[in-house]
C-alpha cells in the first residue's frame, strides 16, 4: 500500500494531534507500521501546532515527515509553513472556512472544504479536524471504513466517551462531501 | 505481551516500570520528558505506590537514594539539566551499591539548551554521571516497544549487579507515539537480604552508605564494583545490525539517529552501496565484541549522532587504525535527515574507489 506521510497542522486547539492519533489508529488496527509525532514546545501556546503520522510497511525511520504526501493545513500560516514540503503528486487537504487562499502549487492535488462551517452547521463545533479525516480517507483510501471507525472508538478517551457519536458524524459529514 | 496499543515513549516507559515492580517514583517536572511523570502520578496511586513531586531535582535523586536503600524498586526521570542537577545523588547511589532507574530524556544542551531532541548527554551517561570511580549500565532504546522493554528489565539489571542503570532516550522518542505491547506485570521480585528494612533484633544491621574514612577500605570497595564491572561488560553488551554481513561502510547510531541512519542505509544499498548499520543498544558497557567481529570486512566506519561527536570516541576506541572513521551529527536540537546521511555515505564510498 501506499506509505502514507501525513502533515497535521493548525492552531492549537483544533484538535490536530487528536486528528493524528485518529489516523494513527487507523494503521495499527490494520497492522502497518505507525508512527505519530507532535510539534512541542512554546509554539503550542496560540500559536501553530501540527502533527507528524505516517503508516507504512516498512519499518519507520524518522517520524518527522520532511517531505509529507498529505497535508492537511488548518490556518493560513501553516499552508504557508508546509506547502512547499508536500512531494509533487501529493495532496493538500484545506479548510477553506479559517484560509482565504488557495495553495499556489499546481502540482499537487487540492482539496479545498469549509469544514470548519459544516462542521458548525451540522452543530459539531469543534470537529472539523474529523471531518478533514473523512475527507482524507475519501480521498486516499488509506483504510476501511469499518476501520476508522473502530479507531475514533479507540482514540477517544473513556470519560468523553459520549463524544464518539459527534466524531463519527463528523467522519461521514467529511467523507460524502 | 497484551494488546497493541498506541502510547507515548515517555507513558510507554512509566507504565512498562510499574509492571516490572516499580512502586516508587520521585521526579520533577521537565519537557520533554514531562508525560513519563504525569503518568506516574495517574498510575502509581492505583497500584498502592508512590508518585511524589519533589522541590528539585536534588531533593527527587535523594529519595531515590532511600527508596533504593529500603529495597525497593524506585525510579525518576529528567530531561538533561535536570540529569545534571541529580548527578551527585547518582554518584552517592552508585558508592553505596544500590539499584534504580534513571531516565533521561535528553534535550539540546549545554546549559538550558533547547527542548528539541538531542544525544549529548552520550558522554555524561557513559563516562561520569556524577564523580568518582563508577559507571552504569546505559541503554539507547530507538522504538517505544524497545523503551517498554528495557524498562522492564532494567529493574532486574539493577538488582542484580546493585548498580543504577539509565535509559537514555531523547525528546524524539519520549514525545512520539507507536504501537507497542506491553509486558505482564512482574510477581517474582529478587530477595534483597542487604536492604535496610530494620533488623528487629534477629540480624546484623544493615547499612547504606557512600563514606568511607579508611583509604584502604574505599580502596577495596571500589575494586570489588569494577570487578561486578567486569561481568557486565563481558555478559551484558547488547547491540542490533542491519546489513552489516557484508557491509564495507558501517555507520554506527543508537536511538533516534539510528532511525534516520536505517532509512539512509536502506537507501545507499538500493545505490548498490554496501552500507550497514551497526546499533548499539547498550552504551556502557558499549558492545565492543559485536563492533569488533565487523573490522574483518569493514573499509570505513560513519558514527551518526545528534550531538557534535561523542560515541565517536567509542567507535575509535574499538576500531582503532583498522579503518577510517568519521562522523556526521547535527547538534542543538536540529535532527539529521536520511539525505544528509546518505550523502555523507556516498562521499565515503567515493573516498574507498579511489
Amino acid at each position: 500500500m501506499e506509505e502514507m506521510r501525513i502533515v497535521f497542522a493548525g492552531f492549537g486547539g483544533q484538535g490536530l494531534l487528536f486528528a493524528g492519533k485518529v489516523v494513527a489508529y487507523a494503521g495499527l488496527i490494520e497492522d502497518r507500521e505507525v508512527s505519530w509525532l507532535p510539534s512541542y514546545g512554546p509554539e503550542m501556546r496560540g500559536g501553530t501546532a501540527n502533527c507528524s503520522v505516517t503508516l507504512s510497511d516498512e519499518p519507520i525511520g524518522s517520524p518527522l515527515i520532511m517531505d509529507p504526501n498529505n497535508l492537511i493545513a488548518m490556518n493560513q500560516p501553516s499552508l504557508i509553513k508546509f506547502e512547499n514540503d508536500v512531494t509533487p503528486g501529493g495532496r493538500i487537504f484545506v479548510d477553506t472556512s479559517l484560509v482565504n487562499r488557495l495553495p499556489e502549487r499546481t502540482d499537487v492535488e487540492v482539496f479545498a472544504l469549509e469544514a470548519t462551517n459544516m462542521a458548525e452547521d451540522a452543530e459539531l463545533k469543534g470537529l472539523a479536524n474529523i471531518v478533514l479525516v473523512g475527507k482524507l480517507l475519501k480521498e486516499t483510501s488509506f483504510c476501511s471504513y469499518e476501520t476508522i471507525e473502530a479507531a475514533i472508538r479507540k482514540a477517544v478517551p473513556p470519560r468523553k466517551a459520549a463524544l464518539i457519536e459527534k466524531n463519527l458524524q463528523a467522519l461521514k459529514l467529511g467523507y460524502d462531501a | 505481551m497484551s494488546e497493541k496499543v498506541l502510547m507515548k515513549g515517555n507513558e510507554a516507559i512509566a507504565e512498562s516500570a510499574i509492571r516490572a515492580g516499580c512502586r516508587f517514583f520521585f521526579g520533577y517536572p521537565i519537557t520533554p520528558q514531562t508525560e513519563l511523570a504525569a503518568y506516574m502520578a495517574k498510575r502509581m496511586p492505583k497500584e498502592g505506590g508512590t508518585y511524589l513531586q519533589a522541590e528539585s531535582e536534588v531533593a527527587a535523586i535523594n529519595m531515590v537514594y532511600g527508596a533504593a536503600a529500603a529495597g525497593a524498586r524506585v525510579m525518576t526521570s529528567s530531561s538533561s539539566p535536570g540529569v545534571s542537577l541529580k548527578s551527585e545523588g547518582v554518584s552517592y547511589i552508585a558508592g553505596a551499591d544500590l539499584p534504580c532507574l534513571i531516565i533521561n530524556i535528553e534535550r539540546g544542551g549545554p546549559g538550558l539548551g533547547s527542548i528539541q531532541p538531542s544525544q549529548s548527554d552520550y558522554w555524561q551517561a557513559t563516562r561520569a554521571l556524577g564523580h568518582g570511580d563508577f559507571q552504569m549500565v546505559v541503554y539507547a532504546p530507538s522504538t517505544v516497544q524497545e523503551m517498554a522493554n528495557l524498562a522492564y528489565g532494567a529493574f532486574d539489571i539493577a538488582d542484580k549487579y546493585r548498580t543504577p542503570v539509565m535509559i537514555l532516550g531523547d525528546g524524539m522518542l519520549g514525545q512520539m507515539m507507536e504501537p507497542v505491547a506491553l509486558p505482564e506485570p512482574k510477581t517474582d521480585l529478587p530477595e534483597k537480604p542487604w536492604a535496610t528494612t530494620g533488623h528487629q533484633g534477629k540480624r546484623a544491621k544493615n547499612i547504606a552508605n557512600s563514606l568511607y574514612l579508611d583509604a584502604n577500605e574505599l580502596e577495596q570497595s571500589n575494586i570489588e564494583r569494577f570487578k561486578r564491572y567486569e561481568v557486565i561488560k563481558a555478559t551484558e553488551q547488547m547491540s542490533e545490525e542491519v546489513n552489516c554481513d557484508d557491509a564495507e561502510i558501517i555507520v554506527v547510531a543508537f536511538g533516534a539517529s539510528s532511525r534516520i541512519a536505517r532509512s539512509a542505509v536502506r537507501a545507499a544499498r538500493e545505490e548498490g552501496i554496501k552500507a550497514g548499520l551497526f546499533r548499539p543498544i547498550t552504551l556502557w558497557p558499549f558492545p565492543v565484541d559485536a563492533l569488533e567481529a565487523t573490522k574483518s570486512h569493514a573499509k570505513a566506519y560513519l558514527s551518526v549522532e545528534m550531538n557534535m561527536g561523542q560515541m565517536v570516541d567509542d567507535v575509535r576506541l574499538v576500531v582503532r587504525d583498522s579503518a577510517p572513521v568519521e562522523f556526521y551529527g547535527r547538534t542543538g536540537g536540529v535532527i539529521p535527515t536520511p539525505v544528509e546521511v546518505l550523502e555523507k555515505i556516498r562521499q565515503i564510498n567515493e573516498g574507498l574507489g579511489e
